[in-house]
């Protein structure tokens, strides 16, 4: 068995242990920071992947950023209204549905898709393709307007986050 | 490349167990002698006082609201200053066109007071009852204090 | 190179730096209370030891020898996770700080920095947005009013500067155009220094630096006369021993990044021109390393001792409405300046 091999299986079972302990948990704070668990363990098999810049910007921006958002909100409630959300009937059929669904159309890709039809065999050039140079490249020459887009996207996402929140809270 | 990041796991699991052998360490020498009051949580020497978990001030959401945007910002704008000197006039142009979003939504903030940070304001009570019942104060008006921002 | 050889030269440096670590930590904290004593006319630690030399050891072993009391309504596992998770992330950050260039032993070639990464930097912004997580997590499972306000104080205290910190990196990898802190400390060969080159950058690094390791005048998470001890107020023994050796450890990396980023890391001007041997050279650049690091933990002290501490608000518009726009205009001047003069 390869070292890459056996990284994959180690980081996958953490993903996989810890999706599971996440969803389990009665506790917020804690499926919290199982999904934590869950978000680096993913960043560990990008990098497998030579995706190094997918995989820093998932512990910075997922790991880091949302999930402090995610804890503040949990914070800010109190551990007394945790358990209003599982009275909420049909809720948990609707959650199977739409994770079975899910799960079909992943098993579909997996199975269905040609992997490395798109992809260039050479090793080196998928090796090169995940550096964060080579995207940076990628943003100044191919998608100048997606880069400029996203930057458009997020400034309309500056005022509308913060207005909604004032809305929601006052 | 791998073998670097191979170098940074072992690093990471090196400092895991370290530190996790500290714990162990320490768990292993010290005594343990609770009692009810030394369990307690510590409020000044008086007995607590409703949930521990207070309701905080709706801030601190916002900031991280707008933390977690500004911090997307960054980390799209990193691969843009990486390359920047293989781009001439075009590339500064790119950066200039995003950071102006960026400032935008930044006066947005500034301009709609979401970077203020309140202080809290000290209203000291109006004192409707003159302390003292001499004959002189009674019939005096009610102390007004100036509001204190 | 074979593997044999790659996994001894790693193990060593992995050792070596634990050890440092530790032992540059310790004395860090004895040289806090020296400075510290030096600068209000005091004697300081002077009792265990030649001039208290041994304190910092007597400290620990007290630390670990001391009941750890965990409050009743506390949540356990995750009270204990937290100063697990502060030490954890001051730690592994050294793992891409180059301390010298590379040299040669033997015949092989050692790079002097444990890995060498192409993604260096972004993998030290990504462990100080985990470090967030020690403070929240404190602060919540203590189940303690005091703690759980220091904890979110301190943690909003850091994501507002985790922002102008990130924007600040960026305008030194416009110049350096790489984010191998090798390069980047090569870039700035001779006096081409980033603290010279963007002032602004370096100033809002610094204090960026100063509040992300909650050190004064940014230490607002203590904030002793009205939150007790802020996060920590239900922490005890060795558990507390984890969050103060994480903070000195943390003021350690943060110097070690100012120096690297903006102090030219390892390199000493125009050193290599005098005509020195070779060997000289490389002794006298890991020597200035660590003498640079020595000074900004002298200027840290020195810093707590000279200004007072600032209030919430005006920590809060500090870092949004000075360091952030300021952040933002160092990237402009940096891009600038190579735009016109070609750097």
């Amino acid at each position: 068995m390869s070292l890459e091999l056996f990284l994959f299986l180690v980081f996958a079972a953490v993903a996989a242990v810890s999706g599971i302990l996440m969803i389990t948990r009665s506790e917020v704070v804690m499926a919290a920071l199982f999904l934590i668990l869950n978000l680096a363990s993913l960043a560990g098999l990008y990098l497998l992947l030579n995706a190094q810049f997918i995989a820093v910007v998932q512990v910075i921006v997922y790991a880091g950023a949302i999930m402090v958002l995610f804890l503040f909100v949990i914070m800010l409630l109190r551990p007394e209204h945790e358990k209003i959300v599982t009275k909420i009937s049909g809720i948990r059929t609707f959650a199977f549905i739409i994770a079975a669904l899910v799960f079909v159309q992943l098993a579909y890709v997996i199975l269905k898709s040609h992997p490395g039809s798109a992809l260039n065999s050479d090793v080196t050039a998928s090796v090169n393709a995940g550096t964060v140079e080579s995207i940076g490249t990628e943003l100044y020459t191919n998608y100048i307007l997606p880069f400029e887009a996203a930057g458009f996207l997020l400034l309309a996402a500056t005022i509308g986050a913060v207005v909604l929140a004032k809305r929601k809270f006052e | 490349m791998l073998t670097e990041f191979g170098k940074i796991f072992v690093f990471l699991l090196v400092a895991v167990i370290f530190v996790i052998a500290l714990v162990i360490v320490a768990w292993l020498i010290r005594p343990s002698r609770p009692t009810k009051e030394k369990l307690m949580t510590y409020e000044c020497g008086e007995n607590p006082e409703g949930s521990p978990w207070v309701k905080f001030n709706i801030r601190f959401y916002v900031v991280a609201l707008i933390f977690l945007i500004f911090d997307v910002e960054v980390v799209l704008l990193i691969p843009w200053a990486l390359v920047y000197r293989q781009f001439g006039l075009g590339g500064f142009m790119v950066g200039a066109i995003f950071l102006i979003m960026l400032g935008l939504g930044m006066a947005y903030e500034w301009r709609k007071g979401d970077l203020e940070w309140e202080r809290a304001k000290i209203i000291p009570p109006v004192i409707k009852r003159p302390v003292f019942s001499s004959k002189e104060t009674r019939e005096a008006e009610p102390v007004k204090s100036k509001q204190l921002v | 190179m074979s593997l044999l050889q790659l996994i001894g030269i790693t193990a060593v440096k992995i050792l070596i730096i634990f050890t440092m670590m530790m032992l540059t930590v310790s004395y860090l904290v004895y040289f806090e209370r020296k400075i510290s004593a030096w600068a209000q006319n005091r004697l300081g630690p002077n009792r265990v030891g030649w001039y208290g030399l041994l304190q910092p050891f007597a400290d620990v072993f007290k630390l670990a020898l001391k009941e750890d009391i965990v409050p009743t309504n506390a949540n356990k596992p995750i009270h204990t996770l937290a100063p697990v998770i502060a030490l954890f992330v001051a730690f592994t950050t050294y793992a891409v700080i180059p301390f010298g260039p590379d040299i040669s032993l033997f015949g092989i070639t050692i790079p002097l920095v444990v890995a060498d990464v192409n993604i260096g930097i972004l993998y030290v912004l990504a462990l100080s947005s985990l470090g967030v997580y020690a403070i929240t997590l404190a602060g919540w499972s203590s189940g303690s009013k005091y703690s759980l306000l220091g904890g979110i104080r301190s943690s909003a205290q850091m994501i507002s500067y985790e922002v102008s910190m990130g924007f600040s990196v960026a305008g030194v990898l416009l110049f350096a155009g790489s984010l191998r802190p090798a390069a980047i400390v090569l870039s700035q060969h001779g006096w081409m220094w980033n603290a010279l080159l963007q002032p602004i950058g370096f100033i809002t690094f610094v204090v960026s630096a100063f509040a992300e390791t909650n050190r004064l005048p940014f230490d607002l998470p203590e904030a002793e006369p009205e939150l007790v001890g802020g996060f920590h107020t239900e922490y005890s023994s060795m558990k507390f021993a984890g969050f103060f050796l994480a903070e000195y450890a943390n003021m350690i990396i943060a110097s070690a990044l100012i120096v690297t980023l903006y102090l030219g890391g390892w390199q000493v001007p125009y050193i290599e021109s005098i005509g020195l041997p070779a060997g000289l050279v490389i002794a006298i650049q890991i020597i200035s390393f660590f003498a640079k690091i020595a000074f900004l933990l002298f200027f840290f002290i020195w810093v707590r001792w000279s200004i007072p501490r600032f209030r919430y608000d005006q920590l809060m518009s500090l870092g949004w409405k000075v360091m952030f726009p300021l952040s933002l205009i160092n990237i402009v001047w940096v891009a600038g300046l190579i735009m016109i003069f070609r750097l």
